[in-house]
Order: C-alpha cells, then sequence, then structure tokens
C-alpha cells in the first residue's frame, strides 16, 4: 500500500531570509483570509480593504489618528516583547494598562489645581509604579512558584478592569455626569501635552524613548546580556550563576510599568478622566503586535503604527456597514498566520512516500 | 528440538550503527521459565539485542526463534503477538489514566464501548496471582515507582506475554520494594513464565537468577548458571580489559584538600534518595575520578557542589569554607569550575555566538566593562585569545556554538571554565560522544589543570580514561562511595566490583583519610 503523508521535519536554522519575510507573509495571509469572510457576508473585500486604508493613511488626519492610536499598542508591546524576551508570556498587558490609567487618574483627580509640572511627572511614576506592581503579583509565584503567568496575568486583567468599572460607577463617578459612569475631567494641567496640532501627544515621545532604551539595554548592558542568555537557555543561566527568580521579577516589573505608562498616556492625554472604555483591547493586540515584530523594540514600534491603522481604519468602514467585530477578526486571523509562519520558520513540510507493510499494526508503544 | 526447552533463541546477532557495532555476532539462549540475567556495562549492547528482541530494531544478520520457531520481528506489536514483551526503565503510562486505562491503551480488544469493569477484574486477577498489588481505578500520578512498574508488568501479562524483558527493573525501586518485585518474578517463573533480567548489579545477579549472560562491548563474552560461578568471576568477565600500564606523568605535587565532601545526601528528580552520604576529598594538584555506572548519583554529585541541587544533609566545603547549598554565583566565585554533562543544554546557550558564550561566567566583573555595560570590543579580544589558545575551530566569533562540532564546543567550554580564577574543576563525562583528537584535547587539558595545582574531580563511565588521569579512583554505587583505590594499587576487578555494589574489603591505603 503506497500512500502520500505530509511531514513536518525540523529545519537545522531558519533562513534568515524568511525570518524578515515572515511576519509580511503573516500579515497578507490574514488579509487573504479576512476577505473570505468579508465577501461570505456579502462585502466587497477589495472596496473593505480600500475604505480601512484610505481611512487610516491617506491624509494626515488619518495618519495622526493612527498614530495616536499606536501609543498604547506600542508601550504594551514593548512590555510584552520584553517578557517574552526571558520567555515570560505577559497576557497582562490589558490589566497593567488599566492599573496604570486607574493610578494616574488617582494622581490627577486628588491634585485638582496642581501646576502641569508636578502632576504630570507624578502620573507618569504612579502609572507606571502601578502597572509594575500589577505584574509583580503574578512575577512572584512565577519566579519562585512556578506558577504559570499565562493564567495568572490573563486572570488580574478581569480584577483591574471591573476595578475601574467598579470605580467610575460608583465612587469616582462625576455627580454632574448625568449618571454616565465618567469622573470628574482632570484639570488641563493633569492633560500630556499634544504635538503638531494633533491629538498625537507626549506618549509617543515615551514610547519611542522606550524602544530606544530597551533595544540599547538589552544590546549592550550586562542585564540584558542574563536576559538574552535566560531566554536561550534558562538551565545554562542559572548553571552561569544568573539570578533567574530576580530576573522574571525585574523584567515582569519593567513590562508592567510600560504598559502602566501607556495606560497614564491614554487616560491623561485623550479620555482626560477616568472612563470605563478606555481601550478597545490594546493590551490585547500587544500579544500579536510583539510577536509580528518577532520582539525587536523597532519592529514592535512599526507593528504597532500597522495595527493603529487597523484600528482607525476599521471605524472607517463601519462607514459602508462592516461591523467593528470584523477588525477584531482580522486580529485574530493575524495571530493565527503569525503562529503559522512561525511553525513554518522552524519546520518544513514534506511530501513522503509511505510504503507499509500489508498486514502490520503500528507498535503499541515507541 | 534438543532437550532443552528454550522459550527464545538469538543466534549470531549483529547490529551495525554508524560507527559502532552495537552487537556482534551475539548468542543468547533462554530457557522457558526461568530468569536470565544479562549483565554488562553501559553501552555493552544490552538494550540493542533486547530491542531487536522486541521488534523495535531489526538485525543486520543473525536469527531469531521462539519456542523453536524461527520468527521475524518486525514491530513491538509482532513481538507481543509471539508473546515477547518488556518493560522498560522509564515507565510509559499516561499519567492522567487510570490504572486500567493505561492496561488497556493500544489494544483494539475492546472496539468501542469500553467497559472498564471486567479489565478491572483481570487485572485484580494478576494482582493477587502475583502479588502485584495495585488499586485498577488509582490514576498512574497518585501511584510510587515501584507501584508504577507492576502496572507496566500487569500491562504486559494482559497482553498476554510469557516471555518478560525487565530493562533495569531495580535502579528506581527502594530496598522494599526490590524485595517485592523479586518474589512476583518467582511467581511469575513457577507459573511457566520466562524473565529476562537486564542489569549491572552482582548481587541481583546472584539472588534472583538461574542464569547469566555477560555482554561486553557488543559480544557475549561469558554465559553460565548462576550456581556455577560467583560475583567476582562476573565482575571480571564484565569488566573485561587487562590492566595496561599507566601512563608515566609527573608526580603530582599535592596540596592541601580544595574540596571536602562529607556525609552528603541529597534528593533527586525522582524524589529519591540520590546520595546517601558521601565522603569524598580533592587536594589542589590531583585527579580524583569517580567511577560507576551511569545514574548512581554521579550528576546529582557534581550539582550538589556546584550548587545547582540542594543537598539535605551534610555539607561541601571549597578551599575551607563551607559552601553547602550556597548559590552557584558564590560557588563559582569561591572557584569551582564545572564541566557539566550534558554541554549544550547546560553549560552553552546553543544558539547564542561564541562570544556570548565565552563571556557567560566573566561579563560580570569588571575588566568586560565598567558598570552596567559589557564592553563588546572588551569581550571580543578576550573571546579571541581563548579560542586561539585551545585551538576552538571556528568561522568567526558570531558563528552560533551549536553549529561547532562537540569537540570544539567542548573546548570552548573547558577554555572558558580553565580560564577563570579557581581552584578546583568538577568535570562530568568530559569525553562523552567526542572523537580521539577532541578526547586527548581534553585529557591534555586537565592533565594541565592537574600541573598547575588545581584539584579536579573527574566523574566518567570510562575506565581506561580514569586510570590515564587519576591520581585516586572512588566508586559510587547508588549514591555510595563504595571505596576509594589510589593509582599505584589499582586493581580492575575490584573496581569492578565495587561498581556493580559490593563494598571494598579493607585495605588500609586505598581508603579516605578520615577528617581533613
Amino acid at each position: 500500500m503506497d500512500t502520500l503523508r505530509l511531514v513536518l521535519e525540523k529545519r537545522e536554522a531558519a533562513s534568515p531570509f524568511y525570518r524578515f519575510l515572515s511576519p509580511l507573509l503573516a500579515i497578507v495571509m490574514a488579509l487573504v483570509l479576512g476577505a473570505v469572510f468579508l465577501a461570505a457576508s456579502g462585502f466587497s473585500p477589495l472596496k473593505v480593504y480600500y475604505y480601512m486604508w484610505w481611512g487610516a493613511f491617506s491624509d494626515w488626519y488619518g495618519i495622526s489618528e493612527t498614530l495616536v492610536t499606536s501609543i498604547p499598542i506600542m508601550l504594551c508591546a514593548l512590555g510584552v516583547a520584553l517578557a517574552a524576551k526571558m520567555l515570560l508570556w505577559n497576557v497582562g498587558a490589558e490589566g497593567q494598562f488599566h492599573m496604570g490609567a486607574f493610578a494616574a487618574a488617582w494622581v490627577a483627580l486628588s491634585m485638582p489645581s496642581a501646576p502641569a509640572w508636578q502632576v504630570l511627572p507624578l502620573m507618569v511614576l504612579a502609572g507606571m509604579a502601578a502597572g509594575a506592581v500589577w505584574a509583580l503579583l503574578p512575577a512572584v509565584p512565577r519566579a519562585y512558584l512556578g506558577v504559570n503567568e499565562i493564567i495568572t496575568t490573563l486572570l488580574l486583567n478581569y480584577v483591574a478592569i471591573y476595578w475601574v468599572e467598579y470605580l467610575v460607577h460608583g465612587p469616582w463617578r462625576d455627580p454632574v455626569s448625568l449618571n454616565f459612569p465618567l469622573s470628574a475631567p482632570f484639570s488641563s494641567a493633569a492633560r500630556l501635552p499634544s504635538l503638531f496640532g494633533t491629538r498625537i501627544h507626549l506618549g509617543l515621545v515615551f514610547a519611542l524613548v522606550a524602544a530606544g532604551l530597551i533595544r540599547l539595554v538589552l544590546g549592550r548592558s550586562k542585564w540584558g546580556y542574563e536576559v538574552t542568555v535566560i531566554g536561550e537557555n534558562p538551565r545554562a543561566a542559572r548553571y552561569a550563576g544568573m539570578n533567574i527568580e530576580r530576573n522574571i521579577v525585574l523584567t515582569m516589573c519593567l513590562a508592567g510599568a510600560l504598559a502602566g505608562l501607556g495606560g497614564m498616556a491614554e487616560v491623561s492625554a485623550i479620555a482626560g478622566r477616568m472612563t470605563r472604555q478606555l481601550s478597545p483591547g490594546y493590551g490585547y493586540s500587544a500579544i500579536i503586535v510583539a510577536w509580528l515584530g518577532k520582539l525587536d523594540p523597532w519592529a514592535v514600534a512599526l507593528v504597532s503604527v500597522l495595527f493603529g491603522g487597523l484600528l482607525v481604519g476599521g471605524y472607517s468602514a463601519q462607514v459602508i456597514g462592516v461591523s467593528a467585530a470584523s477588525v477584531n477578526m482580522l486580529q485574530g486571523l493575524m495571530l493565527f498566520c503569525v503562529l503559522a509562519t512561525e511553525a513554518l520558520g522552524r519546520y518544513r513540510v514534506r511530501v513522503v512516500h509511505a510504503v507499509r507493510a500489508s498486514g502490520e499494526e503500528a507498535g503499541i508503544d515507541g | 528440538m534438543g532437550t532443552v526447552d528454550y522459550a527464545v533463541e538469538m543466534r549470531d546477532i549483529t547490529k551495525r550503527f554508524p560507527g559502532v557495532i552495537a552487537s556482534n555476532h551475539v548468542n543468547l539462549a533462554v530457557r522457558s521459565g526461568s530468569i536470565h540475567a544479562l549483565l554488562g556495562e553501559n553501552g555493552a549492547g544490552k538494550s540493542t539485542l533486547m530491542n531487536i528482541l522486541t521488534g523495535l530494531l531489526r538485525p543486520d544478520s543473525g536469527e531469531i526463534c521462539v519456542r523453536g520457531e524461527r520468527v521475524a520481528l518486525r514491530s513491538p506489536a509482532s513481538a507481543i503477538g509471539l508473546g515477547i514483551g518488556m518493560v522498560h526503565q522509564h515507565f510509559r503510562l499516561v499519567q492522567t489514566f487510570t490504572v486500567a486505562e493505561n492496561i488497556t491503551l493500544g489494544m483494539s480488544r475492546p472496539r468501542f464501548a469500553l467497559d472498564m469493569a471486567p479489565i478491572e477484574r483481570e487485572v485484580a486477577k494478576f494482582s493477587s496471582e502475583y502479588g502485584l498489588a495495585v488499586n485498577p481505578r488509582a490514576k498512574i500520578w497518585q501511584l510510587s515507582v515501584g507501584e508504577q512498574q507492576r502496572v507496566e508488568i500487569i500491562k504486559m501479562l494482559y497482553r498476554g506475554v510469557d516471555v518478560l524483558i525487565m530493562d533495569e527493573p531495580t535502579a528506581v525501586l527502594t530496598p522494599q520494594e526490590v524485595r517485592e518485585l523479586f518474589e512476583t518474578l518467582r511467581r511469575m517463573t513457577a507459573d511457566g513464565k520466562t524473565i529476562i533480567f537486564i542489569t549491572h548489579k552482582l548481587d541481583e545477579v546472584m539472588e534472583i537468577s538461574d542464569r547469566v549472560t555477560v555482554l561486553r562491548a557488543g559480544q557475549d563474552v561469558f554465559s553460565c548458571d548462576t550456581g556455577e560461578t560467583t560475583s567476582r568471576e562476573l565482575a571480571s568477565k564484565m569488566v573485561g580489559r587487562e590492566i595496561g600500564q599507566a601512563p608515566e606523568r609527573p608526580p603530582a605535587a599535592i596540596g592541601g584538600p580544595v574540596l571536602e565532601v562529607r556525609g552528603l545526601t541529597a534528593i533527586g528528580d525522582r524524589r529519591t534518595t540520590v546520595l546517601d552520604g558521601i565522603d569524598l576529598d580533592v587536594r589542589a594538584g590531583e585527579i580524583h575520578g569517580i567511577a560507576g555506572v551511569a545514574g548512581n548519583g554521579q550528576r546529582e554529585l557534581a550539582e550538589v557542589i556546584t550548587g545547582l541541587r540542594r543537598a539535605s544533609s551534610g555539607f561541601v566545603r571549597i578551599c575551607g569554607a563551607d559552601m553547602t547549598n550556597h548559590t552557584p554565583r558564590s560557588i563559582i566565585e569561591a572557584g569551582v569550575s564545572h564541566i557539566p554533562e550534558d554541554r549544550l543544554g547546560v553549560g552553552l546557550a546553543p544558539n547564542l555566538n561564541i562570544t556570548d558564550n565565552a563571556i557567560m561566567k566573566r561579563y560580570r566583573c569588571g575588566e568586560m566593562g565598567r558598570g552596567p555595560i559589557v564592553d563588546a570590543a572588551r569581550a571580543r579580544t578576550w573571546t579571541d585569545g581563548l579560542v586561539e589558545r585551545f585551538n576552538v575551530k571556528t568561522p568567526n566569533l558570531r558563528t552560533a556554538v551549536r553549529l561547532l562540532s562537540g569537540g570544539n564546543s567542548q573546548r570552548l567550554l573547558l577554555a572558558r571554565e580553565t580560564s577563570m580564577e579557581h581552584r578546583l574543576v568538577v568535570a562530568v563525562h568530559p569525553t562523552r560522544g567526542l572523537d580521539i583528537g577532541a578526547t586527548e584535547a581534553v585529557h591534555s587539558i586537565l592533565l594541565r589543570e592537574r600541573e598547575s595545582g588545581v584539584g579536579t574531580l573527574l566523574i566518567s563511565e570510562d575506565l581506561e580514561e580514569l586510570i590515564a588521569l587519576c591520581d585516586r579512583i572512588s566508586v559510587i554505587c547508588e549514591g555510595r562511595i563504595m571505596g576509594t583505590v589510589d593509582r599505584d594499587q589499582l586493581n580492575l576487578e575490584e573496581i569492578g566490583m565495587m561498581m556493580a555494589g559490593v563494598a571494598a574489603e579493607a585495605k588500609g591505603d586505598g581508603h579516605l583519610e578520615a577528617g581533613a
């Protein structure tokens, strides 16, 4: 009996060309698959994609909105990527983002008459600290007890989100908000300055500086060297005397601080008050962005802009009746395609002719 | 058919692997209803032979007869069809399934609806018949190692196996469990079943087996009824080699102790005691060898000394300072180099380049850059010097270590470990898997270390290597030091006895000096 089988073989080394190409391939694959769904729901995929492109990148307003949207994604994704360098899955950027926003809002609301040079630095510190603490909660059990951080970071997201919901529905609700779940507006001193007369704000500078710093620290510093070795081979790192537990805690805290800074920037520059709809899932998009960017800080920054465009374009596409959920679907497809192309980078598919002697059963155990 | 009834006969079996002959015209005849011990060191060809008998491997030549009829074994299933099954050293059980589920796993008999009741009844029957007490409804993860082994045995009985191969079955058992296992095996042979018992422990051979075959370097060198031999004879057959004259070398300038280990105990990955009261000394300028069959605590001994595994009692002193359960980093800083058993898994980061691997224990210190920054230029210069001095063959320093040959990656590891400030080298199987050239390079590095006054603990399975290099050899078996022999009083037969678990006879000189 002659049968054809597909076999996955491990590659010796991923080709450098493919490493570069695979994120592009993933995006194209996701768009093609998305087109199938769009066509099935009665839309012309080309038209939808055109509207999205047009909304996100065709004019200065679209581009500025794309950049605005990319800021929280970028800060969260840099944190996710940093943790992933040490083989930690920080799925909790969304929660760290919310806690950062909460702490910053708390500072802003308790110092309504302080000048900007006092309140803004405090908001930045509070936002980063709150994000770091929110990441510390899962980091410590992960480092010292081996508790799986994927589950704990994910579950803490809900705690953070509902905490913010509670505040804006309860203690923090502005009496003049007509029962809308909103806090009182921040003083103008507590608003992060915007740039170029658009909604683009100082958060973009924070994010780009963070990307540069991470790149520098990972590439040049002794600590960055430890992170690299731990990520590549934790057993070798331990053998070489590196303190893995402390590095897990430290890396997670930094990741949380970055996401917390994202939350601070968003609540201060964009919302101007605490609301329950700060994030359409920036912290989750960040996971996809981090892997599409292959954990490289600059690539992550670039992919964040693409994802900002995807969200902004999604709003434009709603003009022709495409539901907002389609954008979520496209994001989800991209994650699938990233994972698929990652796998293809490490394995190659081969077709083999398998000749099996008839009447012979496969072994029970190897 | 002759007068003797053979359950299994393997005739003239040869199996070649690239570069080695794992079985070289081996003959093995196992009488029905007997316990036949297969004795040999690691790499003697025991596993290859048994994998052929269970259909996992096909021999290049030779024939196999089961109950007098010539058979072709194409797969484990066809072997089981002929009543031949094996209990592996590492069990093949699904942890989250029950005992009964594991036993039916992979069988086609209940085709669709799984009714566990009859299976549980059958398990209970085997349990009482052969003393294999186990609850068929328990999940595997709830069971002790000994109980899991019983499940494996019942699994084979359930499949109708009457020739059962046990691969080093006592390695993972407590002494009490060993008693129970032996009782089970006796009941099984009384019931007409045949057992092939793979081991390297002489006392077990003498106690349980009816007949014994000794394998050495892929050949069956000796076979006889157990009653007609002694453990001393078996030990010499197992080790076999004549002692060559140990090579000449300058006498060691032996100094004070750099490593003192007393009463050291530790728990292994399987939560059993793997080190059981180790006493050991390494003095400056000597190479102290640890001989023993793999898996008797060697790796764990090195791990405890280097801080990678916790000692549960006893102490480790390095250059006089108590370093028991200190962090790996402070032990490195106390002057301990470690050449681990698994060089790519533990000693190096294979995906990182040569420079990154070379500075792995040095990046913290000032000469690799001040403050928090690694000085890349200095790291490269330093690595360049190492690669040059230790003759590591590589296209450039950016090459990932996984692309280096085994010999070159080991040279790099040794270069790193012997270039740091150190007083003690802990080397575990440093030449395993290396070709002759690379092995000689490693040996000459270790001898150079000795001349420079460093103490070396050399853990190896290769007796010739130990004899060529060591000033003293201790033998480890089941986590205990069985005895220590000086270089000029080497007696291979005695070492073989100790490796197989027979304690050294009292012999003044060779023994460890008390105290320090």
